[in-house]
């Protein structure tokens, strides 16, 4: 059932684009060019993230912090392989990146852990990077309780990543 | 913040790899790291290209524009005392649709168009309005509903099904998204009771 969305999908613009007259094709070379360009701005910082992560856990550094956290999250029905995911997940979008390829790296996609990095990765966003973005364009200073709101989102999302893999994938 | 992170994770790393005797590993890393980072690069491009594809046509075809229309019944609860006539609310209707696409190229200028007359509508001054914490909650709470970087990455690796994991995504975000309205607008209240 899940295979037909992306398919279906894809037929669904394309129907409604030729009914609306549109060059589909031209249409979607401008969009892929655009893509293009904007997907080569993030690979500095692609580079330096995954340099930084790569050697973090080449040490050892990264299952003794997670180690350290896991009785924490054990509980919740967290996998301790996710606890770095959801560390860098608020902070950097291309370091969320580089930490998800590495769990995929590690453990299957279809396991308990690579299930539930990819859910992580799917349904929250880099908080503090789109609150300095947004802000940064106005004259606000005092953003009150913004960061706390958008945390408990995060949160909300990372212990619901792991419950719902639990209730519905197995 | 990410200048620390950073120089704290490479140090860290060189001095721990010392300690437990890990260093041909972090040296192979610091060496190999960046050609991977290309190689995911790569590996990510061509979905980047196919979806930001896809989306303009389905921008041109005014299905973002359908599909906006939609959720305006939905936002107007959540943006209380914003003129549903005005550009501000506009603009941030077309964002949420951008971001619910998957349409991050298209989503952050909207974004920034909907904080722009938020300000200018409602005058905030130094402190955040309401409904610019509603809106920034919005965005900081991924809203998507097609999960297409997590599914490439899973066909990377080998997944049988990489898009098994949508109705969990899917109900995770919602939740996840209530949570941050919900506690933006209880701090809210609260917030104001305390300055009475």
């Amino acid at each position: 059932m899940s295979s037909y969305v992306i398919p279906a999908f894809i037929a669904i613009i394309m129907i409604a684009g030729l009914f609306k007259k549109t060059d589909v094709f031209g249409e979607f070379v401008s969009g892929a060019k655009d893509s293009l360009s904007a997907a080569f701005d993030i690979l500095p910082a692609l580079i330096a993230l995954m340099t930084a992560i790569g050697m973090f856990k080449a040490s050892g550094a990264l299952e003794f912090i997670s180690g350290m956290i896991a009785p924490l999250t054990e509980f919740l029905g967290f996998p301790e392989e996710c606890i770095p995911l959801a560390l860098i997940r608020p902070i950097s979008g291309s370091g969320a990146l580089a930490v998800f390829e590495s769990i995929l790296s590690d453990v299957s996609p279809d396991s308990f852990a690579g299930r539930v990095a990819s859910v992580m990765i799917g349904s929250t966003e880099t908080t503090f990077y789109t609150v300095a973005v947004y802000y940064g364009i106005t004259k606000v200073k005092n953003t009150r309780h913004v960061i706390a709101s958008s945390l408990t989102a995060d949160i909300t999302g990372f212990v619901l990543s792991a419950l719902t893999v639990r209730l519905l994938l197995y | 913040m990410l200048k620390w992170i950073f120089a704290v994770m490479l140090i860290t790393s060189v001095g721990f790899g010392a300690a437990t005797g890990n260093m041909d590993k972090v040296c192979n890393s610091a060496l190999n790291s960046c050609v991977e980072a290309v190689d995911l690069f790569l590996y990510l491009l061509g979905g980047m290209c196919m979806w930001g594809g896809l989306m303009r046509v389905a921008e041109k075809a005014k299905l973002t524009d359908r599909l906006s229309e939609l959720f305006r019944p939905f936002l107007k609860h959540i943006f209380k005392g914003l003129d549903l006539n005005g550009k501000a609310f506009h603009a941030v209707c077309m964002n949420i649709t951008a971001n619910l696409l998957g349409l991050g190229n298209a989503a952050t200028p909207l974004g920034l168009e909907a904080m722009r007359r938020l300000e200018q509508e409602e005058r905030p001054g130094d402190t955040t309005s309401r409904n610019m914490i509603m809106f920034v909650v919005l965005n900081t709470a991924s809203i998507t509903i097609i999960p297409a970087t997590a599914a490439s990455l899973r066909v990377r690796h080998g997944s049988a099904a990489p898009m098994e994991i949508l109705p969990c995504v899917l109900i995770t975000s919602a939740c996840a998204l209530a949570a941050g309205l919900i506690s933006a607008s209880a701090l809210d209240a609260s917030g104001r009771r305390k300055k009475k």
